[in-house]
């Protein structure tokens, strides 16, 4: 049994430190990108995976522009074997929604060229955060997905085995392969890259997919595609000025505290 | 045409939460502003034996989605029923909670039906359009749906609960397909201690790295006891081992929402801040009068927290008239 592992991978900008430009868009121009810090957690995850069944291999998958093949060579750097892009001026201002439908295609491919076995995703992404593109993934391929995975118990050449992180506590949850497992940072603890990932990740040559690669029209794709769209970015509201709390003792200030909190019935 | 705004309520192991009456509030609050009836669907194992409690909150219909299968939360059958429940009520709009459950379903409907989706939404403006946190919480994003169905998730802690309101609407039940399962649910493992969930929590106690130790939240606890709250903390504290990952209030842990945030030793790194700014009145307790948590809290406290805290925890504990014996 080899596994044959994806991971999605998003560029984002390496700061949510950003405020908003004259025509209400966030203020990225010239921010740094890199790899979503949540997606980390879903590279190492997919590592892990592929080191634990012999003969599997681990690709990462990204949409984005030309410059997003970075995140590739990070997640190639962080032991993954391979990555593929799927690029175009058709997939600029997607959503979830639409970025969803470019992933999906892109794994119908890979899933026809060889099976794919399982999916891996980070919690959200630090820039638009919904969480929801690993599932909606899943939705188009109509392939099983789990959301909030904090360990992968067992993996055979059917099934996944995942524990869920629930509200109110954990969830042991049994998924037919092919799937997509969305997971959150629990799930290990990434390590750096190494030097011999980053010689491979400076050699590794992409995949390179339009969306007429993939067998989608533009309009499907991208800002056409979309079915939300963010039209104002705006600063949250500013909060009133505090209040200091004196008082000679450490007694005296809790019993101050104590008065403000009844007073403001909150007690 | 599309009409009308659907609530899908999801038990949480076979029982209702007061979130559920919170999407009830959001949905009268878009019903109203859309000009369309609210309507709501229970999807779970024991649906039916709820929907009258939905019935009597102000709802025009509800819609019943009963199945063994679904007694435990999984994604696609989850999905096809609540896709059964939304077609039969041709609503244009369909409001989740912003759990994971609900998150994760959202998602799946979302492609079901062609929709635009909008999660953790904060604000429902009068013209339809919402507004969610993004950027980690850094700015607040106004987002207009293009489809003529939409999905949202709403934050808890955000919206009214909605009351019982004496007429009670009819229930129908809507039958659907659950087909051959492709996820299976195994088993769940509850919480063992009594703790009060986080991301519906009114209050929340937090403790950071200036607790200096797993034995440095102990004080915490019993202000967090003693006070009715949740025990939150920040990312340096739960990468050092003190307390576990699922307290871990920010970016990368849970956002929440409370009336009351008690911040105890937390300097206030954006990475925390995301989790938390959004709270109704923030306590910050520190060392430090001029870190980022203490300039922006509405309450700050200069002071050592190993001293304040046990004075805290007593006075109020004194004020509810059960003082300990010093």
């Amino acid at each position: 049994m080899a596994l044959n592992i994806v991971v999605c991978v998003k560029s984002t900008p390496s700061t949510v430190n950003v405020g908003v430009d004259a025509d209400g868009k966030p203020k990225i121009a010239g921010v740094p990108t890199a790899l979503n810090p949540f997606d980390e957690f879903a590279v190492e995850a997919a590592v892990r995976l592929k080191e634990s069944v012999p003969g599997s291999t681990a690709t990462a998958l990204t949409v984005g522009p030309d410059a997003a093949a970075e995140v590739l060579r990070e997640a190639i750097a962080r032991g993954v074997d391979g990555g593929a892009l799927v690029t175009g001026p058709e997939f600029e201002g997607g959503d979830s929604y639409a970025t969803s439908l470019a992933l999906s295609a892109a794994l119908k491919k890979m899933h026809a060229e060889k099976p794919v076995s399982v999916v891996l995703f980070g919690k959200n992404t630090s820039d638009a955060g919904a969480g929801v593109v690993g599932t909606q993934t899943a939705a188009w391929l109509d392939w099983a997905s789990v959301s909030a995975i904090k360990k992968i118990e067992a993996i055979d050449e059917k099934s996944v085995t995942v524990l869920r992180n629930m509200e109110d506590g954990v969830d042991t949850v049994k998924l037919t392969l092919p799937a997509c497992v969305s997971t959150i940072k629990e799930i290990n603890e990434p390590r750096l890259p190494s030097l011999k990932g980053k010689m491979a990740s400076k050699k590794a040559v992409f995949p390179k997919w339009t969306a007429a690669d993939l067998g989608l029209q533009a309009g499907q794709v991208g800002a056409a595609g979309a079915g939300s769209v963010v039209v104002k970015a705006a600063l949250p509201p500013a909060r009133p000025a505090g209040l200091k709390v004196e008082g000679a003792t450490a007694a005296e200030k809790a019993a101050k505290l104590v008065d403000i909190l009844v007073e403001r019935k909150l007690i | 045409m599309a009409t009308g705004i659907l609530v899908l309520v999801l038990p949480s192991r076979g029982a209702l939460s007061p979130a559920s009456y919170e999407l009830l509030g959001a949905g009268k609050i878009l019903a109203d502003a859309l000009k369309q009836p609210l309507m709501a669907a229970v999807v779970g194992g024991n649906a039916a034996a709820l929907a009258g409690d939905i019935a009597s909150r102000g709802v025009a219909k509800v819609f019943t989605v009963e199945h063994a299968g679904l007694s435990n939360f999984t994604e696609e059958a989850y999905a096809k029923a609540a896709a059964a429940a939304a077609e039969k009520s041709g609503a244009a709009r369909v409001i989740l909670p912003s759990t994971i459950a609900g998150r994760a379903l959202a998602a799946r409907l979302a492609v079901h039906l062609k929709a635009g989706l909008a999660t953790d939404v904060t604000e429902i403006l009068s013209d339809g359009r919402v507004r969610r946190g993004y950027y980690g919480g850094n700015l607040i994003a106004e987002v207009e749906f293009k489809s003529s169905i939409a999905v949202l998730t709403v934050a808890p802690m955000t919206f009214p609960r909605a009351e019982a309101a004496g007429a009670v609407a009819p229930v129908e039940a809507v039958s659907f397909d659950a087909g051959a399962p492709k996820s299976e649910f195994v088993s769940f493992q509850g919480e063992t201690s009594r703790e009060i969930d986080l991301g519906a929590a009114e209050k929340v106690v937090a403790g950071g790295f200036g607790l200096g130790s797993a034995e440095g939240f102990k004080p915490l606890y019993d202000l967090a006891h003693a006070l009715g709250a949740a025990v939150g903390a920040s990312r340096r504290a739960v990468d050092s081992g003190w307390i576990a990952y699922k307290n871990q209030v920010g970016l990368t842990g849970r956002t929440v929402r409370p009336k009351l945030y008690v911040a105890v030793g937390i300097s206030g790194q954006i990475q925390h801040l995301a989790g938390m700014a959004a709270s109704g009145t923030i306590v910050a307790i520190n060392t430090d009068k001029d870190c980022p948590l203490m300039q922006m809290a509405s309450i700050a406290v200069q002071g050592e927290y190993a001293e304040l805290l046990p004075l805290i925890t007593n006075e109020i504990k004194s004020r509810k008239g059960q003082a300990v014996a010093a």
